[in-house]
């Protein structure tokens, strides 16, 4: 009997991907992908307990006002559906640590850095790392190539080897605080997605559009049950997203299909608790 | 305690923001700043420990890997001089207020009275300007509108640094209600008028005072206990509900006409004679074919689309306060016209918005007038807005124009449009009405009131001028707005409201009003209304243009969960009246009755406008230039000009796929770089069907010819939504019109000839609308877009943007313009004339004359049917729009884009009578297609197309050169088609896309 698996896409206060981020779920075989607004989540109305997949959708939360998903970092740590309880950012430890899966896409990814979730973990939340104004300064939306670390523990991204997805955002420059940070994060594959021209990592704009260190556009956890990511995988689900559709041979279920049916699929198989 | 924090980029990383502006400071005012680095200021009064307020800083306001902070201190770093740019008392502060927020949930109790967060932000640089006088220059020119900011400068003294400022609104005014005599002399009325800045006519104040003359009138303010004259709350109501730009009195006017043929008649409302009376029209002709399901009389236009759902679409423009300050208005305006399918029926969830730009060219060099701005900061800042109003909502930019005329120098035109998918029910209500009723529950919802935007809509409808009211301007917040839109779709799936309208120009005033025609009146208490500060006056309450509310109808019984639900979701709603039907409109404030005006007068009192209109232009005639001898280097800088050339700039910066349905983007192709002609996306993501979005403008023909210009755009729009797949049978239009002023008078002394010219091209809108069976389903306009000071008058060539919607049963069934492989044939669908008037190319040779492009509707219907049932059959791989810059642009384009060469021959086309390659290449006639049919598809493709103007004029290529064979016989045009890509990109690629050190 395969376990049930049940997603929980956080919504509201600025969040903007949350349909499409549903909807890709659905089609990648959740039993549920549930919009959640934050304000049940805090008041302690929905709970991550009924869930095995916890999702921070792209968007703007709190507008992005204090530099990207600092102000809602700041809010999961500091909102307690019970006074006295655990906080947010708690729950998603506590979350993360009973087994669920953690998915951050674009801001979610930037929330996930901001409350130190990635890439050291559930066992050591601290911000060693950040995601900073692109090197140009500016917002962008273009497509990006994507090659995989095939050594990465990350769950989500297993087999996916060189594929496409859109990148939309101003601060995606992922910056390490130090060397010792960096080489952690290489040395033990923390890095599963990076910028890629011609197959190989590039710093090369605008191939790495943001500039980031390591030409990384992802990050995952030692457990590799969080990932972290700047490109939309929920914006490459069918052929008919993809910029070059009316002329290539693309196959009809999209690139960024793959990354959500493998963490399904984790769910399914994963021994019961 | 006030406590200042300043936040920056750590000295050993990074500043990209900073490097971003030192780029501008060279490449906008010429000026040399070698480094720039920014810092974030937060001015903090909050009655706690400075240990609590550092532990904030740290926690919330700085990024500890990114940045450093400092507290009561100047941040360290070397640098030679700064500056503080602060925004004005009462400008809305994004930053500030969610700084606010997070500091309340850190000290875990609400911000008291006087306890706020404030934001400002400090730039500091080194070595450079040359000159320290220039320092302002860059500070005034670039960072700080004076209009809505100030700064102060810090310039090297050690011993002293900026200090904590506090910018908060403390109006010293006790609220009050004034009541105005009108039995004045004409001049003494219409002092009053401009004085109070209410911008009424003698004829409407004169219908105003016979008013309050009327004995029902005198009876009601007996009852109420009102004075006989009328109040400021009266008055003001009064002048924004009739203000042009509420009431559309030009559109309304009844107009004697004498076209260029001399014959004079009349036209009894423009409006009903040739955009309802079109639609009416059409709906009638199309039968049970017809898909409109509310046209007219609501916030959008509402069309069919599933059987569950219907598409909504509205555009709207906000020239004005783009023109005061270029970021808040265009921010305003995109985020204002969000608002308008959102208040259609019973509230529409957002799928794209539209965004089209008349700016004058970035590089004009002319002294600027007092009070305008600088074109390339108009533009910058214009850019900025739309693109945080567009991308924070989650709403993708998805179809676009940036248009440039000399002329826009005068006002810049900012169109926003916005789509929206509407359930056709809701429970057992349908989805497109509205059902509020008497006793239902006035609500605002959304954000606080301020004197944000008063006047706003009687402003818009004058004349901009150096004394313009600073107070027009509003900033949007689209987090707010998020949040409310949010809960009322909660709240519109739970049935929890009955009825909802937009609060944008003219406020509450205008909002309730509407609302209260349906139910005959309403009764509202300003006292109640949520405020930023206090001190306000009750009909500054009323008019105010404060963003992020909607107006909502609540029934009695709903209103606790109504209201539950807000809190919940951290929404302010506040219950400031009902509904009635009695046939007043009531206001109270401080437990007294401040108006009452009875609705049928409101509404429906205004005096009728009488207009003459008087076309003074000589007809156009033919003229030719010499030949030019290199047509490859003509091509090349036609393809450089401003309304021709790449706009990858905006489009990269604008998010045109949030929420997934993307189906062509604005850029496609083979690297991502051909301009897509119409954008398709599919709002309703369980299905394949698609909407597609084009637009037509073409103000560049209209001093030749307005009609020849409205047909022109119509046609493009037309072409542009059937090139990318559109089923002409689907199609819908919006108008849009931008004038000048077009009421005659001594300082506008040819305003007789401007209203001939919105004459003829709402004729055009009729004529073109019928032949293509297309009706008109929502439209505006904006009647004085002209600039004066002292004996400068600065005119908008007149401007008609037209929407198109259409639709396609399957996303899969879309073409894009991008040659898709070597070897297939191309063809030019259409005729070509020796329409040259107003082109691209001659503009480039400095040649003003010319014929523009004509109407050929009836043609051009018969002809896009069949192509486009060529293309439902998927026998066309590629198909693009001819406009700007005419076929050879058209040709250059398509081939950059598939990264294909193509070899053209024109011999087959001298059927059309041209004799000259140049003409053949860039004349702009109407109607006209560059088409490639699949491979193997030539010949049933040909048998379509069999009887129309349908001729193969070569193939694609894998040689990577588009090589054009004149009429000669032999080759006149031979060039490599990433050249003129790179010439196509060259000029707005301001943020270095295609440099590879490029540094934005």
């Amino acid at each position: 009997m395969p376990e049930r698996c049940r997603v929980f896409v956080l919504a509201g206060n600025g969040t903007n991907c949350e349909v499409e981020t549903a909807h890709a779920w659905r089609r990648a075989g959740a039993d549920a992908a549930d919009i959640v607004p934050i304000w049940d989540w805090a008041a302690g109305r929905r709970s991550l307990d009924d869930y095995e997949i916890l999702t921070f959708p792209g968007g703007f939360m709190d507008g992005d006002d204090l530099g990207s998903a600092r102000a809602c970092a700041h809010r999961l740590r500091h909102t307690a559906p019970r006074p006295g309880g655990p906080t947010l950012l708690e729950e998603v430890v506590a979350f993360v640590r009973r087994g669920g899966l953690v998915l951050g896409i674009c801001n979610g990814f930037q929330l996930l850095v901001k409350i130190g979730l990635l890439p050291n973990g559930h066992e050591d939340p601290r911000p060693t790392t950040t995601l900073g104004p692109n090197a140009r300064g500016r917002f962008e939306d273009r497509w990006v190539r994507l090659v995989t670390d095939p050594a990465s523990p990350c769950l989500f991204t297993r087999g996916l080897g060189e594929f496409e997805l859109p990148v939309r955002h101003g601060e995606g420059r992922l910056l390490f605080a130090d060397g010792a940070v960096r080489r952690a994060a290489v040395e033990r594959h923390l890095v599963p997605l990076r910028y890629a021209l011609q197959g190989l990592p590039t710093d090369r704009y605008p191939f790495n559009p943001n500039g980031s260190e390591e030409a990384a556009a992802a990050l995952t956890d030692p457990t590799g049950r969080i990932l972290g990511l700047m490109p939309h995988p929920e914006a490459f689900v069918t052929r008919t997203q993809h910029p070059r559709w009316t002329r290539e041979n693309v196959p009809e279920e999209g690139a960024g299909l793959r990354l959500f049916r493998n963490a399904v699929q984790a769910v399914r198989n994963s021994p019961a608790p | 305690m006030i406590h200042r924090v300043e936040v920056g980029v750590r000295e050993d990383r990074e500043d990209a923001a900073g490097r971003r502006l030192a780029r501008r400071i060279g490449d906008d005012l010429g000026l040399r700043v070698e480094t720039v680095r920014v810092v974030e200021v937060y001015t903090i009064e909050c009655d706690a420990p400075v240990e609590t307020i550092a532990a904030f800083a740290a926690d919330a306001l700085c990024d500890p890997v990114l940045q450093h902070h400092a507290i009561d201190a100047r941040l360290p770093g070397s640098f030679d001089w700064a500056a503080e740019v602060a925004l004005r008392p009462g400008v809305t502060d994004n930053v500030g207020r969610t700084a606010g927020e997070a500091l309340a949930l850190h000290l875990g109790r609400p911000l008291g009275p006087d306890e706020l967060v404030a934001c400002s932000r400090q730039y500091r640089f080194s070595r450079g300007p040359a000159r320290p006088e220039d320092r302002p220059r860059i500070v005034e020119g670039l960072l700080c509108n004076l209009l809505i900011e100030s700064y102060r400068l810090w310039e090297g003294d050690t011993a002293v640094w900026f200090t904590a400022h506090v910018p908060r609104v403390t109006l010293d005014h006790q609220p009050r209600v004034r009541t105005w005599r009108l039995d004045l002399s004409d001049e003494e009325l219409l002092r009053l008028s401009r004085d109070n800045v209410w911008a009424l006519s003698l004829a409407e104040l004169r219908a105003i005072e016979a008013y309050f003359r009327r004995p029902d009138a005198r009876a009601l303010r007996a009852r109420e206990g009102l004075p006989p004259e009328p109040t400021d709350v009266e008055l003001e109501c009064l002048a924004q509900t009739w203000s042009e730009h509420c009431k559309h009195k030009i559109f309304s006017a009844r107009i004697r006409y004498q076209g260029p043929d001399g014959a004079e008649r009349e036209i009894d409302s423009l409006f009903r004679t040739w955009v309802r009376g079109t639609t009416e029209a059409v709906r009638a002709a199309r039968g049970d074919r017809d898909l409109c399901v509310s046209v007219f009389d609501d916030n959008a236009g509402v069309v069919r689309f599933l059987p569950d759902w219907h598409l909504v679409f509205k555009v709207e423009t906000h020239n004005s306060p783009s023109a005061l300050d270029p970021y808040g208005g265009a921010l305003t305006g995109i985020v204002g016209v969000n608002r308008d399918p959102f208040g259609t029926g019973l509230g529409a969830r957002l799928f794209c918005n539209t965004d089209v730009f008349c700016f004058a060219p970035p590089d004009w060099k002319g002294e600027l007038p007092p009070r305008l701005l600088a074109p390339r900061r108009v533009l910058e800042g214009v850019r900025e807005g739309v693109e945080h109003g567009g991308n924070k909502s989650g709403i993708p930019t998805v179809n676009g124009s940036v248009v440039f005329h000399e002329r826009y120098l005068g006002k810049p035109l900012v169109y926003c449009g916005t789509g929206g998918i509407l359930p056709a029910r809701v429970g057992d209500r349908e989805g497109h009405r509205k059902y509020h009723a008497p006793g239902d529950a006035i609500v605002m919802v959304g954000g606080r009131i301020g004197k944000d935007g008063i006047h706003g809509a009687t402003f818009s409808s004058e004349e901009l001028h150096e004394g313009s009211p600073a107070t027009a301007v509003q900033i949007g917040d689209p987090i707010t707005q998020k949040r409310m839109t949010d809960f009322l779709l909660v709240a519109r799936d739970a049935g929890l409201y009955s009825g909802l309208t937009d609060n944008g120009a003219g406020g509450l005033s205008s909002s309730v009003g509407e609302m209260a025609r349906q139910t005959g009146g309403a009764d509202l208490d300003l006292t109640r209304a949520p405020l930023k500060y206090a001190g306000l006056d009750p009909w500054e309450i009323l008019l105010s243009e404060a963003q992020e509310r909607m107006t909502v109808a609540v029934p009695p019984d709903r209103l606790p969960e109504f209201l539950d639900l807000a809190r919940r979701m951290g929404v302010l709603a506040t219950v400031l009246g009902s509904f009635t039907d009695d046939g007043v409109f009531r206001v109270r404030y401080d437990g007294k009755v401040v108006a009452a005006l009875h609705m049928d007068f409101l509404h429906d009192g205004l005096p009728r406008l009488e207009l003459r209109a008087r076309w003074n232009a000589p007809a156009p005639a033919p003229v030719r230039p010499p030949a030019p001898q290199d047509l490859g280097a003509v091509l090349e800088r036609v393809l450089a000009r401003p309304n021709v050339c790449s706009k990858h700039y905006w489009v990269r910066q604008y998010d045109h796929e949030v929420q997934g349905g993307s189906v062509v983007k604005p850029l496609c192709g083979a690297r991502g770089t051909g301009p897509s002609d119409a954008a398709v996306l599919r709002p309703v993501l369980d299905s394949p069907r698609a909407v597609v979005v084009a637009h037509g403008i073409a103000p560049k023909y209209a001093d030749l010819d307005a009609g020849a210009a409205a047909f022109s755009a119509i046609d493009e729009g037309i072409r542009n939504a059937v090139a990318a797949g559109a089923d002409p049978d689907t199609l819908v239009g919006l108008d849009n019109f931008c004038w000048p002023d077009p009421v005659a008078g001594p300082r506008n002394p040819d305003g007789e000839h401007k209203l001939a010219q919105l004459v003829r091209t709402c004729e055009a809108l009729h004529q073109a609308c019928l032949a293509h069976g297309i009706p008109l389903i929502s439209g505006k306009d904006s009647m004085k877009n002209d600039y004066q000071h002292g004996d400068v008058r600065i005119s908008i060539p007149p401007t008609l943007l037209f929407t198109v919607l259409g639709q396609i049963p399957d996303a899969a069934r879309a073409v894009t313009m991008d040659f898709k492989r070597p070897g297939e044939t191309v063809y030019l669908v259409g005729r070509t004339a020796e329409e040259l008037g107003g082109s691209e190319y001659f503009a480039l040779l400095g040649e003003t004359g010319g014929v523009p492009p004509a109407a050929r509707p009836e043609e051009q219907a018969r002809l896009y049917r069949k192509l486009h049932a060529a293309m439902a059959e998927g026998l066309v791989s590629a198909c693009h729009d001819c406009s700007d810059g005419g076929l050879a642009a058209a040709l250059a384009e398509c081939a950059f884009a598939g990264d294909t060469g193509a070899e053209i021959d024109l011999r087959p086309l001298a059927a059309d009578g041209l004799d000259r390659d140049d003409l053949l290449l860039f004349a702009e006639s109407n109607g006209r297609f560059v088409v490639t049919a699949r491979l193997g598809s030539e010949a049933r493709f040909e048998t379509r197309m069999a009887g129309l103007p349908c001729r193969p004029i070569g193939r694609t290529h894998p040689g990577g050169r588009l090589r054009i064979t004149g009429l000669e016989g032999s080759v006149v045009l031979d060039r490599d088609v990433r050249e003129l890509e790179a010439a196509w990109r060259a000029p707005f690629d301001f943020a270095g896309e295609d440099r590879e050190d490029g540094h934005a």
